[in-house]
């Protein structure tokens, strides 16, 4: 950033400058923040039967956190996400069975293939309306869908990828059954790759992404290149929804066909808007409060989990907007303005 | 082989004819209000079981379970429309997703609660069974039934929004919603009576399909992108538009499905995202 290049623009510059002030003092880490890592991190050794749900959930997470950075922030809708991760997901799990079964980049293999397709596909994604968006990114999540159930002779079809081999982790830790590795693991990949997007969001590109979705027309008369943005954030979460997808692989050794599945990209949508979108913490704690009462529900009885989910996602729609954490921090703020 | 595509042709057309019936009132729906309904299949699958238990458990005639299969398809819709449907019409479309989703998840769970995960069978009528040989050309007895009922609905539609009082206030309203509130016109009712139409037709298509498509639970998100993909790619409110993107989605996934069974359903997906980027608002849509 040259000093000539925003003197020519002053008026904007300095507000963008205020703009990103404002923005940045929330980069500091608040201590809920930091007690709600140290309480992921404590789950493992507190419900140590709950290791190999626990590291679903983080993955997961992940996964909805890539979400939230396209429709959260950018204010994309899309019905497709699963490509992504599928994409990452038969990448690394592809790498294993043929011979390179090394994590770390596997797992940034798998990052950059999603981040390629995401690359690639985001100009015709972006472009529309909220319909047209929902039906190419439909339409591509079950492209990709069917390709991989049909390439079976590469993927398994319907039978999954079976015989990944995933090795040892920095060359000691073995990924094993109680899956206390793999509990790690994502973790600390969730870990850096949330800190990476925290950073991103709070950044003067993740406030112009917040301008352009409360104003889509306004941020072009800012001198922001609309398209050139939304390329960019939908490769990054695409990439980030890859990394999921390939930690999923790794971490369970299998890839099925569902990694792709328009269930998984509708789910992930449920996830996100029980949480609260553009948030970021609101995609983990609705994965996590989702993952937990389907663990629980869907054990009694699939047909009623599929009841409860949709009675559920009508009630959030109807009522309760934000999620989650959108209802604690309206809660939050009546409290302190009785106080007061 | 020329027989052969011709067979394949009016194959194509059948399915295609089906698809029109169950779209058009999603079509109209999404053009009238803007309202992204993901859970359109569903009020085709009420339709659907509508005519399976009557047929099946109640012997009433295929042909009379079909304006029975309107009704109650219409009157679920309407239902829905004035509690849940008409809140959200300002909505976002995300969150108009979301709802539709959270529908279709509960027409599933409930179906299967009620009829079980299995598919319903259903005899049609013996005069709508077997084929006619027609210039050299098999002809599926039901197949050309279909279309017949199509043409007659179309036509019907037609006369309904061309040419009668109704059809100007459909047509107004789509047009400009404000402008024909200023003019008196109770766009409120027009988007229940509406939404009534599309649901009934809806209906009809599901019990109509169900020797084509099948029915079980899962019908509304098996078929949903299908709806959808009617209604993106002829632009959302016209019915023309509808019609001519039910063909040639018919036509393509059946001859995709006869000539390359290998790509299976990728050819459809293809076609869709292919076509949506020269034209984002489908073939007919307005540009907003």
């Amino acid at each position: 950033m040259s000093a000539t290049g925003k003197a020519a623009a002053l008026p904007a510059s300095a507000a963008r400058a205020s703009a990103a002030r404002s923005g940045l003092a929330e980069e500091r880490w608040r201590p809920a923040e930091i007690a709600f890592w140290a309480l992921a991190l404590l789950a493992m050794f507190a419900f140590p039967g709950y290791r190999v749900l626990g590291s679903q959930i983080l993955i997961t997470g992940l996964f909805a956190l890539s979400l939230d950075l396209i429709l959260g922030y950018a204010g994309i809708v899309s019905l497709g996400h699963a490509a992504f991760f599928g994409l990452g997901a038969y990448t690394a799990g592809l790498l294993a069975v043929h011979g390179w079964g090394e994590p770390i980049t596997g797992l940034l293999a798998g990052g950059a293939v999603a981040m390629l397709f995401g690359f690639l596909v985001s100009f015709i994604v972006v472009r529309g309306n909220d319909l047209t968006r929902l039906m190419v990114t439909l339409g591509i999540g079950l492209m990709l869908y069917e390709a991989a159930n049909k390439a079976s002779f590469l993927t398994g079809g319907v039978d999954g990828l079976s015989g990944v081999v995933t090795w040892k982790l920095l060359g000691m830790f073995e990924f094993g059954l109680v899956g206390t590795v793999a509990y790690l693991y994502s973790f600390a990949v969730l870990f850096v790759c949330f800190v990476v997007l925290r950073r991103l969001v709070h950044s003067p590109f993740g406030l112009s992404l917040r301008g352009l979705r409360e104003g889509p027309w306004r941020m072009p008369a800012l001198g922001a290149s609309v398209l050139r943005m939304q390329v960019k954030v939908f490769t990054i979460s695409a990439g980030i929804a890859g990394i999921a997808g390939a930690l999923l692989a790794q971490t369970t050794q299998f890839v099925g066909l569902e990694a792709l599945g328009f269930t998984r990209s509708a789910e992930v949508l449920i996830m996100l808007v029980l949480g609260g979108t553009g948030r970021l913490y609101g995609a983990l704690v609705g994965t996590a409060v989702f993952m937990i009462a389907q663990d629980y529900l869907a054990g009694i009885d699939p047909v009623y989990w599929q009841f409860w989910i949709g009675l559920l996602l009508v009630v959030i729609v109807m009522f309760a907007r934000g999620g989650i954490l959108g209802g604690i921090e309206m809660l939050v703020a009546r409290l302190r303005g009785t106080r007061r | 082989m020329l027989g052969n595509l011709a067979g394949v042709l009016f194959d194509g057309l059948a399915y295609g004819s089906l698809m029109f019936v169950i779209s058009v009132g999603l079509s109209v729906t999404m053009g009238l209000m803007n309202f992204v309904n993901l859970a359109h299949g569903a009020f085709a699958m009420v339709g659907g079981y509508t005519c399976a238990v009557l047929m099946n458990r109640m012997g009433v005639p295929f042909l009379v379970t079909l304006p029975i299969a309107f009704v109650v398809s219409a009157v679920v819709g309407t239902l829905l429309e004035r509690t849940l449907y008409q809140r959200l019409y300002r909505a976002s479309a995300l969150d108009q997703v979301l709802f539709s989703i959270g529908l279709v998840f509960m027409s599933i769970a409930i179906a299967t609660w009620w009829f079980g995960p299995t598919q319903q069978p259903v005899r049609l009528p013996d005069f709508l069974r077997g084929q006619v040989r027609v210039l050299g050309v098999d002809l599926g007895i039901y197949r050309l039934f279909l279309i017949a009922v199509v043409v007659a609905l179309t036509a019907a539609l037609g006369w309904l929004l061309e040419r009668t009082r109704f059809g100007a206030q459909i047509r107004a309203a789509v047009d400009n919603q404000r402008a024909a509130e200023g003019l008196g016109i109770d766009v409120n009712r027009v988007f229940g009576f509406t939404f009534a139409l599309g649901s009934g037709l809806a209906g009809v298509g599901g019990a109509l399909g169900i020797d084509v498509l099948g029915l079980d639970p899962v019908f509304p998100l098996k078929y949903m992108v299908y709806f959808l993909l009617v209604v993106a790619v002829g632009g959302a409110g016209s019915i023309k538009g509808s019609l001519i993107a039910a063909m040639i989605l018919g036509v393509f996934d059946v001859a995709g499905k006869y000539y390359v069974p290998e790509v299976g359903a990728f050819a459809i997906y293809a076609l869709m995202v292919l076509l949506l980027i020269p034209f984002p608002s489908g073939l007919y849509g307005r540009t907003r």
